[in-house]
Parts: C-alpha cells; structure tokens; sequence
C-alpha cells in the first residue's frame, strides 16, 4: 500500500491541477549565454541604482559648492547623448550585418559605433577636465562626489564597452561568424543598449532635473 | 623627500619593512606556521610529482563536481583559521577581567574584524557554494553548470580574496573596524593604514567571483533542466539554490558600489561617507545592509533546502507541504530586501519607519516558521534513519528555533534600542549562522560526501563530532545571551564588570568543546579516508535517495549521466527505482550510447586570479605600475581565452557504455538484495 501510494506520488501531476506541460529540457547555448549575460546586465543595473541612489541623496550636499545647474552645459550634453543614441543605432546595424554575416556592413556599423563612442567620451572627459580646472573635482562637495562617481561609472563602463568592441571586431577579422563569436556579438550588443538605458536615466536624473532647478 | 625615497616609493608605493610585525609575536609566529604548512604541502605535490596531476585534473578543471569540492576544501581550511580567531577572542575575554589580557587592544580589533569577515565570506559562502555547485546539476540531471569555465574564474577570484585577507597576517594589517566596516572609522581619517584597504579590495574581488557564480547557477536553473524537469519537479534544494542565487545577483552589486564608494573617499578624497563636504554616514548603513540582511538569505536558504532533502531521505518520506515550501522560499527571497532597516533601528529613522521594519522583520518569520513546521511533518510518521546529515538537521530545527525566537525579540524597536549591539545580538547571530548555516553546510557534507569521493565518512567520528559541535554550541552562546542581558556590548577588548567574567569563562568551555567538534570532524576524515574501502559506495545510492544525484555513480563519471535523465514527478530517482521494481528489472534494450561533448580544461580561472591577486595587493599597497600590469594580463587572459579554437571534447559513445555499464551492474545487484529482503 505504502509503495503504490509513493509511486502514485511520484506521478507527474500529483497535486491534480490538470495539464502538466513537459519540460523540454536544456536550452540552446545561444539562449543560456544571452539569458546569463541578461541576468549580469540586471546586476549591473542594481549596482548602477546604488549610485543613482547615492545622487539622491547627496544632490543638496554642495557645501557651498556650485549646484547642478551652474555647472552643467546642456549643449555639451546633448551632443554626448545624440551620439550615444545613434551608435546604439549603428550598433544594431552591426548585429544585423553579423547575423546575414555581411562583414563589409559589419566592420563599418562597428567603426562607426567606436567612433561615436570615442566621442561621447572625448566630450565627457572635457567636461570633467573642464570642471576640476575650475575647483569643482568630485573632492569638492558630496553633491559633485556622487555626480563624478555617477558619470564616471556609465565612462568606464562605456571604455570597457570600447575595448570589448575593438576585441569584437579583431575576432570577427580573424575567425569569422562562427557560432560562439556571433553569442559574443549578441552579448556585446545587449551590454552596448543597456548602457544607453543607463546614460537615459542619467541625462534625465542629473542633467535634466538637475539644469532645472 | 630624497631621491632615493621617491624611487622607493614609485616602486613600492606604501610598502617597506616596517609592515611586517616584527614586535607582535603571535601574529608573526601564526604567520610563520601558515607559511611552513604551505611550503611543506608544496613540497610533498613536487617531490611526489602530483602536481601535473593536480594542474590538469583540478587547479584547470571546469567540471562543476571538482569546483564544487574545491570550494569546500577552501571553506574548511578558512574556518580553521576563523575559528582560531574565535578561540583567541573566547580566551581573551575570559581573562581580562579588570586586566588587559594577552592580546593588546590593536591586535583583538583586527581578530574580532578578520573573524566575521573570514567566518562570512570565505567559510559559509563557499561552503554553501561548493555544495551548490556540487550537487545541483546532478538534481537536474544536466551535465554541468551553464558556464563551466567563468565557474572556474569564479572560485579562484574568491581564493583570490581569502589569500589577501591571510596575507595581511604577516604583511602589513588587517581591518579593526569589525566585519562591515562602518564610516567615519573606516574613512582615512581615523584607518590610515591597509587594513581597511586589505578588507575591501579582497571583499570586492571574491565579491566578483561571487557575482559570478551566482549568474551561473540562476541560468543553470532555469535554463538547464533535464527533459520533464519542470519547476514544480525540483528538488528543494534546487528552489532555494535559484532563490539564494537570485539573491546574489540583485544584492551582492550593492555590496560592490558601497565598497567602491568607500575606497574612492580613501584613495581619491571623495565625500561619500566623509564627515566633511555634505558626506552621509547613514547613507554607507543603509546601502551596507541592503547588501547584508539579503546576504544572511543567500547563506541560510541553501541549508533550508540541505535540510530539506535530508530530512526526506532519512524519513522515507516526500517533502511534506512541497508547494508550500517553494511558496515560502520564493516569499523569504522577496521579503529579505524590505527588512534591512531593522540593523540599525537606533539609527532614529522614527517611530513610523521603526515600526514598518519591525513589522517586516517579523513577518520574514512566518515563512520560515511554515518550514519547520513541514520538516517536522515530514518526519511525522516516517521510518527515521539517525545518520549524522539527519542529527545535524534535527539539531538545526532545535537551534534555530531559538535563534529564530531571539531574532523576533530583536525585531522589536523598543528592545532592540536596550540589546544594539549586545552581546545578545552576538549570540543571536551566532545562533541562527551556526545553527541554520554551519549545521546545513555539515548536514550536506556529510551527506553527500560519499557522491562527491565514492566513499561514506565514519558515522561513529560524525557523531562525535555532531555531539560536540551541538553541545559546545549551547555552552558557548547561551551565557553570552545572558551578559547581552547584563549589558555587555560587543567587541570588547577588556571589561570590569564581575557579574559578566563567570559567563565568559563558561563560554570559554563551551569553544573548548566546539574545538574538539571540530578536531573530531577532521578525524573522522582521516579514518574516513583510511577504511575507504570498507566504506565505499559501490551503487551510488547510499543512502536510498530521492533525487537524481543518486541515480548516477559514486563519485559521478565527468558527464555526469549516460543518458539525460526523463523526468516524469517529484522525486525523480525515487519513482524511477520503483518503476525498476515492479517492472522486475527487465532488461530490455535502452536506447544506443552516443558521443558526448564535455567543455575543456582551461587555465582561464587560476589565471585570471594571479593577476586578480597581483592587482589586488597592488591597490592595496598603492603600487601603481603593478596594478596596471595585472590589469593588462587580466584582460590579456581574457583575450587569449576567447581566441581559442576548441572549448570541447568529445567522449565516445564505446567509453560512456563502458562506464555506465559498470554503475549497471552494481545497481542491479542493490536492487536484487532489495527484491530478496
């Protein structure tokens, strides 16, 4: 009696629920790596919201240090965000090339991503450069710390991004679209648009709230 | 500054013979034993020639299995070193009585510091995470991990920060701002010298490595399942590994941009936690906690799901109330980021913010309550098997009851303004880490010790051990509830206060008796590995088991299984050893043996944390071109590593039939003695 009602139990569907949809079994490597490279990307934005919260915090903390809006230039910033938003643009034109596997339109969506990242950079580090020649460095008040460490993280993380572009582009060059360089193009390209979703909340978080007040 | 200074200085950055602690003997001399047991170990693997074998079939191993026991290795050589720092506090406040004891106050500050941070990071972490890695993909029934070679890169980044913080034994400091760190007395003003430095570059790069492994086992567990295996067909253990490790991936980035934040205002001037220029101390509190109080859930619900396939197995019985506890595994997941504030209430948040934290923190209870009650119910009516992984749960459900019950106790604003920062609180902490997590992580050891080595540990050894680890446990923390009570705050160096030095000493005994829990566990080991031939575990079942680690050999080929397992319920093996059974064992023709492709050793992971560690103790000393050529042959080896051609190999099908039929054949002898019986 007891081994039927533990085989019983066993059964599929032992809580009587209905129709028990079989689990097919493991994923296609192509949906494990962009599924764990989607789930690094989410912890990376939770480390991003610790320091957007740390803004929110510091933001009135200026020690009689300048605001916000004396020292951002929204010119500046909206070129920075302009040319993010279309090397995101640029870069999924890579990742279209990389999947028909033209390398003509790859290379060129990939250079032309780099050099709009290029710039945004350029413009960022004058911008910081500009600031700390004036006395405004992240050491001056806790508002222009937060607002360096801010920036500055989504920079570094656009160098890396950068870096990983010109690897990207070295590995395409030399062992073409194989399967595993096409997963690292897809992740690559996710990391790319995800930094865009972070420069979005900062343009409007800092520069936007930030002029107006 | 002279010349030959600055060159010194550009070359060395902080560093010179003075950070060696040529005046503190203890230090110096625990230092120097480390030092002669490793160059002894290392001596031994050359001399016998082991270490290609060591290279190849471990140090370069991506298989989860040997990751998994390498992990544990590293939790158990770390929580001698932790312990050892317990045994010296025990002793030192046992002594000094209105005296100053034999430890001056700068080195007590470091060992109470390196103690927590050792006991968190580099013992229940990796203890709980090798068991993880050990044991989920054989409850899947899948052939490893979803990315074997960054699981690798994982472990070794985490030895990476246990060798730093063993590093600053001898050179230079540890922390003395106890386990977290807290600002202004972490800020450059009041630690000037490494300690804080050793402390959070090595917490940020095993925090890496961390971050790591926990996106391996998310997408490993809902991403690689083996056919059938839907959710509601896991294992607990699997349920609480998924919620422990979406845990780590939402909580432990906080870990990283508070340890960032607070190295930018000590090496760059910033403000974050300043006391000057509008910093906000408060601000490191909340962000350390919302990091912290999630991280105690990463700890605990792994043994909550240990518990839960040891008490099944050694009832005979299913998990009673399983749709309940993967209920209240999920609900504790979400619950354990809403109740942070309650570490600090005394922070004067206010009686509305008070209030909401406090009434979270005693919800969280109810989950868990729910747990103890469907173990107990599990073992209500069951055929119960006393084995060692079964006295360690059942010794767990008695101490974490209290541990629990005095955690309630805390939750409530009012008495936790009276017992902040108590010794009560200590010994509420230690109950439910020692109680919940340390008694899981043995109940696991022990349990699946013969999957892991194809041999079962000494059950006599394993019960003297449990006794007193269990007994010492109690001798130790209950007096120390009691001086919590008297007004005994924590981390005291000395104290003058008689009514106390009774219950120090008692507790003093009480480390006496976990000292000898632990030597008794390191001889069971010994006796273990001696009578391994008497001990072996020839079917890879030993325990009559439930799920599908069972259903494969001790220890498991390196692909785990022939053939991926169909599952058809809960229970998977049990139900398919039943089948077996009534079907009489026919051996009726399976299905044709094929290849199988396994991921290829890689060096990437060992690597990857030498520059890791060049870097770390560069940062740490301030030595700026070393950092800059660890940071280029770390990214150098992950160039290399995504240039290679063939990250496979292939096992042919002849070599799967060969090993598979062996397991066969055993199992069907097992069977067939079950049948007569």
């Amino acid at each position: 009696m007891s081994m039927t009602a533990t085989v019983g139990h066993a059964h599929a569907d032992p809580h009587h629920i209905g129709i028990v949809v079989e689990h097919p079994g493991p994923a296609s490597k192509r949906i494990v790596t962009a599924y764990g490279f989607w789930v690094f990307l989410l912890s990376d934005i939770v480390m991003f919201s610790c320091f957007f919260a740390a803004y929110a915090v510091l933001v009135h903390q200026t020690a009689d240090g300048p605001k916000g809006s004396e020292i951002f230039e929204q010119r500046n910033v909206v070129i920075e965000t302009v040319c993010l938003l279309l090397s995101s643009f640029t870069c999924g034109m890579a990742s279209i090339a990389a999947d028909v596997r033209n390398r003509l339109w790859f290379y060129l969506g990939m250079a032309v991503t780099c050099v709009l990242g290029l710039i945004f950079l350029t413009l960022e580090f004058r911008e910081f450069a500009d600031l700390v020649s004036r006395g405004y460095g992240p050491s001056r008040s806790a508002f222009l710390t937060s607002f360096f460490s801010l920036v500055g993280c989504h920079g570094l993380h656009v160098s890396a991004g950068e870096l990983w572009l010109l690897t990207m582009m070295a590995q395409v060059f030399a062992k073409g679209f194989r399967a595993d360089i096409l997963r690292r193009m897809m992740c690559f390209a996710l990391f790319w648009h995800a930094l865009d979703i972070i420069w979005v909340a900062i343009f409007s978080v800092v520069y936007l709230l930030g002029s107006g007040v | 500054m002279p010349a030959g200074r600055t060159v010194e200085a550009m070359m060395l950055g902080k560093l010179d013979w003075s950070a060696i602690p040529f005046d503190q003997p203890i230090p110096l001399i625990a230092g120097a034993m480390v030092l002669v047991g490793i160059l002894a170990v290392l001596t031994w693997v050359v001399v016998k020639d082991h270490l290609p074998y060591l290279w190849h079939e471990w140090i370069t191993s991506v298989d989860h299995k040997r990751i998994g026991v390498m992990y544990i290795l590293l939790a158990s050589v770390m929580l001698l070193r932790g312990g050892s720092d317990a045994i010296m506090m025990r002793i030192q406040q046992a002594v000094a009585y209105q005296s100053q004891g034999y430890l001056p106050p700068e080195h007590y500050n470091q060992i109470f510091s390196a103690h927590g941070t050792i006991m968190i990071f580099f013992v229940a972490m990796p203890f709980v995470i090798g068991l993880m890695n050990l044991v989920v993909p054989l409850q899947l029934g899948v052939r490893d991990v979803a990315f074997p070679t960054l699981n690798s890169v994982g472990f070794w980044l985490t030895s990476t920060g246990a060798l730093l913080v063993n590093v600053s034994l001898v050179v230079g400091e540890f922390a003395r701002t106890g386990w977290l760190a807290f600002p202004p007395l972490s800020g450059l003003t009041y630690s000037p010298g490494v300690g804080v430095d050793y402390y959070a570059w090595s917490l940020q790069i095993s925090g890496v490595g961390t971050l790591v492994a926990g996106i391996n086992l998310v997408t490993t567990v809902l991403k690689l399942r083996t056919k059938g295996m839907n959710y509601l067909r896991m294992p607990m253990f699997c349920w609480t590994t998924l919620a422990s490790n979406l845990l780590i991936v939402a909580a432990f980035p906080i870990l990283t941009a508070t340890l960032a934040m607070l190295l930018l205002d000590r090496y760059l001037g910033f403000h974050f936690f300043t006391n000057e220029a509008g910093g906000n101390v408060m601000m490191f509190m909340n962000l350390i906690w919302a990091w912290g109080h999630p991280e105690v859930y990463i700890l605990v619900l792994p043994a909550f799901g240990i518990y839960s396939e040891v008490v099944s197995t050694f009832s005979g019985k299913p998990l009673f109330g399983y749709r309940s506890m993967v209920l209240a595994t999920m609900a504790i997941c979400v619950i354990s980021f809403m109740v942070w504030l309650h570490h600090f209430f005394t922070m004067g948040a206010g009686p509305d913010v008070n209030a909401i934290f406090g009434i979270a923190s005693m919800i969280i209870a109810v989950p868990t309550g729910v747990k103890i009650y469907n173990w107990l119910f599990t073992m209500y009516g069951g055929r119960i098997r006393f084995a060692t992984p079964m006295l360690w749960s059942v010794g767990f459900m008695v101490t974490f009851i209290i541990g629990g019950l005095t955690g309630v106790l805390v939750a409530v604003p009012p008495a936790d303004f009276m017992l902040h920062n108590s010794m009560f609180l200590v010994a509420h902490f230690h109950n439910v880490i020692i109680g919940g997590v340390l008694f899981g992580a043995f109940a696991g050891f022990e349990y699946w010790f013969p999957k892991a080595f194809g041999f079962r540990l000494d059950e006599r050894w394993g019960k003297v051990a449990f006794w007193f680890t269990f007994i010492g446990f109690y001798v130790t923390f209950m007096p120390l509830y009691v001086v919590g009570m008297l007004g005994m705050t924590r981390r005291l160096q000395h104290y003058d206060v008689a009514a106390w030095r009774p219950w120090m000493m008692v507790a003093a005994i009480g480390m006496l008796l976990l000292s000898i829990g632990v030597l008794a566990q390191v001889m069971q080991l010994v006796v273990s590995i001696r009578n391994r031939e008497a001990l072996r575990d020839r079917t890879g079942d030993p325990w009559d088991g439930r799920s599908l680690e069972w259903a494969t050999s001790s220890p498991p080929p390196v692909f785990n299984f022939a053939f991926s397992p169909d599952v058809r319920g809960e229970d998977a093996y049990w139900a398919m050893k039943w089948r077996a059974k009534v079907q009489q064992l026919e051996d009726h023709p399976g299905p044709e043996y094929q290849d199988i492709e396994m991921p290829r050793n890689s060096p990437t992971g060992f690597v990857c944390a030498f520059f890791a560690t060049v870097m770390g103790f560069a940062l740490i000393w301030h030595i700026w071109w070393m950092v800059i050529l660890g940071g280029l042959g770390a990214f150098a080896t992950f160039v290399v590593f995504a240039w290679r051609d063939h990250d496979e190999y292939v096992i042919p099908a002849a070599e799967v039939e060969r090993i598979d039929r062996i397991n066969i054949e055993e199992r069907r002898s097992l069977v067939s003695m079950a049948g007569a019986a």
